[in-house]
């Protein structure tokens, strides 16, 4: 397969980065994404250029390391999927992909197309927790009752990534469907609901903080979430807020 | 507009709140609009009564203008932050791969409305208030139908309308179940309530079309 690569580079972060265009031949349909590039940056070495820089980790959809905005869509355009899990047969031989890093001002660039997206740790550190006494007196989770319904929902929020996926894909680069994951994991459960005021409106309050736009409820972030988080946390982030800012 | 609604949270809940109200004033408005193709005589009697009425006047009237403004501010106020939250724009963004184009586009259509209520006040509100408190008239309860009517004439006049009601079906289609996520209703009664919103964000516009398009053939 040859392909035209169109790749935003950026030699660091104050640098002014361009795309540039690249030419590739010989990649193989079952190569993962990642592969192609590091097919690339194997060439770019040999010819003594500077290869392309992406964050990557994992590469079996667990980390949430990679992070490519690849023809207008994160991730690619393959659903329920990170970069490392999309294939080359997803494409044409002759096409051209545009790669480029997550947009958001809470993203900078830090190099080519990796972002700094530790927003997201300052959002959890925030209060993406729960305040537990472990030292001597851990109580086993089990011995408390949780509705099936509830302990799936949890569950569900819980699987998110924090790629920044949904903040690269909202047209606000909001970053409401992750903080509301992270809400909502523990507002669901009986362990979490007793800081559940404090935690929401700390979360929320850092989250704006950091530069994140407003939700549109266009639902752009839950159709490009790899885990497939759903938009009922972020209703449910909102009435958890409203509540708590009335008490 | 600062403690209450400093956190992203709350200024989409107000900003649902007053597009919840202006829905229900749009519905009212029409079902008085529309008794003007049936009977003058009911259209003026209803007009009469909204334009006199002291509840109306002093009490709703106020209520409606700060609902719309507020509306509109916040909606900029909104989409200046949106902005600034990504400083650098994509090359490439499929944005119709994963969200409708209306609610990409709310401020477009939100703001072709506002042109819209501009020339609306122009055309309605403006001489009703000279009419009232400048030239100081005799209340005539039989004034409202030919004072309607008479801006139908114009074809121009009624393509605008015809237009601008295009673009507020648009704005419904998104923003009258988006209210609802935002304000924290996202259950078993949501697909209802988005093919509600389908229903209202089609009837209500197509409505007030047909009501100008109706005024404009009747004057030929």
């Amino acid at each position: 397969m040859k392909l035209t690569l169109k790749i935003w580079r950026q030699e660091n972060a104050t640098a002014k980065g361009k795309m540039v265009d690249y030419n590739i031949d010989g990649i193989d349909g079952d190569m993962s994404f990642l592969e192609m590039l590091d097919v690339l940056n194997e060439e770019l070495v040999n010819k003594g250029e500077q290869p392309v820089e992406f964050d990557h980790d994992c590469r079996e959809g667990i980390c949430g390391s990679c992070s490519l905005q690849i023809n207008g869509e994160p991730h690619g355009p393959d659903k329920f999927i990170t970069t490392c899990q999309l294939h080359m047969r997803t494409f044409k031989d002759g096409d051209t992909i545009v790669i480029e890093p997550f947009r958001a001002k809470a993203f900078p660039v830090i190099k080519d197309l990796i972002v700094d997206r530790t927003a997201f740790d300052r959002i959890q550190q925030a209060y993406g927790y729960i305040s537990v006494n472990t030292s001597g007196n851990t109580i086993d989770a089990n011995t408390i009752p949780i509705e099936k319904e509830n302990a799936d929902d949890s569950f569900n929020a819980a699987t998110c990534i924090g790629c920044g996926a949904c903040v690269a894909a909202c047209k606000n680069a909001s970053a409401m469907l992750f903080t509301s994951a992270k809400v909502s994991q523990f507002a669901l459960l009986p362990q979490g609901e007793v800081e559940a005021d404090r935690r929401v409106l700390a979360m929320v309050e850092q989250m704006d903080k950091e530069g994140f736009g407003n939700c549109s409820n266009t639902g752009a972030c839950e159709l490009e979430c790899p885990k497939g988080i759903s938009l009922e946390n972020i209703a449910r982030m909102n009435r958890e807020y409203l509540k708590a800012s009335v008490k | 507009m600062g403690g209450l609604l400093k956190s992203s949270v709350a200024k989409k809940f107000a900003m649902a709140l007053s597009g919840l109200f202006l829905v229900l004033f749009l519905a009212q408005h029409f079902t008085i609009n529309l008794t003007s193709v049936i009977s003058p005589d009911t259209f003026n009697s209803w007009s009469h009564f909204m334009g006199t009425n002291i509840l109306v006047q002093g009490i709703l009237q106020p209520i409606l203008i700060f609902g719309v403004v507020f509306h509109f501010i916040m909606g900029f106020v909104l989409e200046i932050q949106n902005r600034n939250a990504r400083a650098k724009s994509y090359v490439s963004y499929n944005g119709s791969a994963n969200s409708s184009w209306m609610s990409r586009n709310m401020i477009y259509s939100g703001a072709v409305v506002l042109a819209f209520l501009g020339l609306h006040f122009y055309d309605f509100w403006v001489p009703e208030l000279v009419h009232k408190y400048i030239e100081s008239h005799p209340e005539d309860a039989t004034r409202y139908y030919g004072e309607l009517v008479a801006k139908f004439v114009s074809p121009v006049r009624t393509g605008l309308y015809v237009v601008s009601f295009v673009f507020l079906m648009l704005h419904l289609l998104h923003g009258f179940s988006s209210s609802f996520q935002s304000m924290g209703v996202n259950n078993k009664y949501s697909e209802g309530i988005r093919k509600f919103t389908v229903g209202y964000a089609i009837i209500i516009p197509l409505g007030f079309i047909f009501i100008a398009v109706f005024h404009y053939f009747n004057n030929l």
